[in-house]
């Protein structure tokens, strides 16, 4: 079962205390936004296999959104982060990196 | 390729079963092809079939990186209907329902196709309304469904509990003619049909990039070497966003687990399948006696296929509640799958931004209902270049345009 270490409160919650919210950092099309722009922000989605950041909720918790850094491939936690922020912080980052040399996500790396 | 009858069994049997040979052959790549399917699933398997078959494209491999028909197609609970809401599911589906129905004298090989009929129980008011809607547009449709009350659901199906301690069963979607098939079997029928007509299904054989000249596809580099090709048809299931980013584009697909478990074997006890979408389980009797068990999908990317153990607890809870006699069976098996869902929960058959490669995925958690009428609409697709009225609904730019299949509101879940 996934955990996930909420980093508002501080609990380690289990999977079935959590609410999954899909992909972390979408950044919303403004009024200046073409088709193809507010296409990408609605449905493509990045889907990797491996390094993956994401939105999740500490629903029965402390109710707080949050951002994990996730594996896809064997399901390991890099890190949780808050979620007033527009990308990953560098020590997240840093720990990714650690442990998965030359990932790549969006851009990031 | 030998054919399979009763003469050839009773020869067998005279000489010790010497004489079967291989179902299908076992080839090395050649460097070109006339059109490359990626994925040796049931999907992959039936397009290769119906372009050799509808269309006279024979010069096809079909690549796959593991065993045929080991993904997703040797993984489900071999749900087959037709009992969709919007027209365009509808016409697919029911093409696959009806192309099942005679698709072992069509392969010559036993699908084992069980009619035995298919019931969504409706647990809530909002549900009964739903399937009524559901059975009006199915009649308009031409696929032969009903809705039935309680007591028609009891007598198909002595040993479901109307009364659920949640959720009493109001009534049921009843399709007559959806029911089950042996799904390794429509694999391995597909493959022996390919071989036969001179294809070359190639196992053990990833495609590690795709060969792109002048905005069109090229070919293929495989772990066994390149590959050319005029077309390529990308049919991968739950990998479908990683050959999409070798091909230079993106998907509207996230790819998630779900899972199933079969419980130990034992004697009939129900020989239809039901559906219980409120609760979210759904069940039926295999030849062996096993009760066959489809559980929920899980909330997050996962590549891993293993699925969340909470699930499993979900989907037993239901179904314990619905048929409590189940509640001391042991389970035998539990496994899970990657599974390619799309915004709207509908599949994608469609052109690409690549001149020359095609996509067929996003079949979510239903695609084997769908195997022999995916392969029928996406062979038109590549044979001809443009999708034919079978796949123009499920076109890859529905989504930027807004023309969603959405029937996530009929099916929630299972569909």
């Amino acid at each position: 079962m996934l955990r996930l270490t909420c980093p508002y409160c501080g609990v380690a919650a289990e999977e079935t205390e959590l609410a999954p919210g899909g992909e972390a950092h979408l950044a919303r099309v403004g009024p200046e936004g073409n088709d193809d722009a507010f296409h990408a922000y609605l449905f493509e989605r990045e889907n990797p296999r491996g390094v993956h950041f994401e939105r999740w909720r500490h629903a029965m918790g402390c109710g707080k959104w949050f951002h994990a850094a996730r594996c896809t491939v064997t399901l390991e936690v890099f890190g949780t982060y808050p979620a007033q922020t527009t990308e990953p912080p560098a020590h997240i980052r840093a720990a990714i990196t650690a442990k998965r040399p030359g990932w790549a996500w969006r851009g990031l790396s | 390729m030998k054919r399979y009858s009763a003469f050839a069994i009773a020869r067998e049997a005279l000489r010790d079963h010497t004489g079967w040979g291989r179902a299908w052959g076992n080839p090395e790549p050649r460097r070109r092809y006339d059109a490359i399917i990626v994925g040796a699933g049931g999907h992959g398997l039936a397009t290769a079939y119906y372009l050799g078959r509808n269309h006279g494209i024979r010069n096809v491999a079909i690549l796959e990186k593991g065993w045929l028909g080991g993904g997703n197609t040797g993984r489900n609970t071999t749900i087959i209907r037709s009992n969709y809401l919007q027209d365009p599911s509808a016409a697919i589906y029911e093409k696959a329902r009806s192309l099942y129905e005679t698709l072992s004298q069509e392969l010559n090989y036993n699908i084992m196709y069980s009619p035995r009929g298919v019931m969504m129980l409706a647990q809530t008011e909002h549900e009964v309304r739903g399937y009524r809607r559901t059975a009006q547009a199915n009649a308009l449709q031409g696929v032969d469904t009903e809705f039935i009350g309680p007591e028609r659901v009891k007598a198909l199906c002595p040993i479901i509990r109307l009364e659920g301690p949640r959720y009493p069963v109001l009534g049921a979607l009843w399709q007559p003619r959806a029911g089950t098939a042996r799904h390794d079997a429509v694999a391995w029928g597909y493959a022996r049909a390919c071989s036969e007509m001179g294809m070359h299904v190639i196992q053990k054989c990833e495609v590690t990039g795709i060969r792109r000249e002048g905005g069109r596809v090229a070919g293929v580099d495989t772990t066994r070497g390149p590959i050319d090709c005029d077309k390529l048809g990308i049919v991968v299931a739950g990998h479908s966003g990683r050959l999409a980013e070798m091909a230079g584009f993106r998907l509207p697909i996230e790819s998630v687990a779900l899972q199933a478990l079969v419980s130990e074997p034992i004697k009939p006890a129900m020989d239809v399948v039901v559906m219980a979408n409120t609760v979210h389980g759904y069940l039926s009797q295999s030849d062996k006696g096993e009760m066959v068990i489809g559980g929920g999908a899980d909330g997050f990317n996962n590549y891993t296929q293993r699925g969340s153990f909470h699930h499993v607890e979900e989907t037993v809870r239901a179904l314990v509640e619905t048929f409590p006699m189940l509640s001391r069976l042991k389970m035998l098996r539990w496994w899970g799958g990657i599974v390619d869902m799309t915004g709207d929960r509908s599949p994608i058959i469609s052109k690409t931004p690549l001149e020359g490669c095609f996509i067929n995925c996003g079949w979510g958690t239903g695609g084997f209902k769908a195997i022999p009428g995916s392969g029928w609409a996406m062979a038109e697709t590549m044979a001809k270049g443009e999708p034919g009225p079978l796949a123009a609904a499920f076109s890859l730019d529905r989504f930027r345009e807004g023309r969603f299949i959405d029937e996530s509101v009929a099916a929630g879940v299972a569909h």
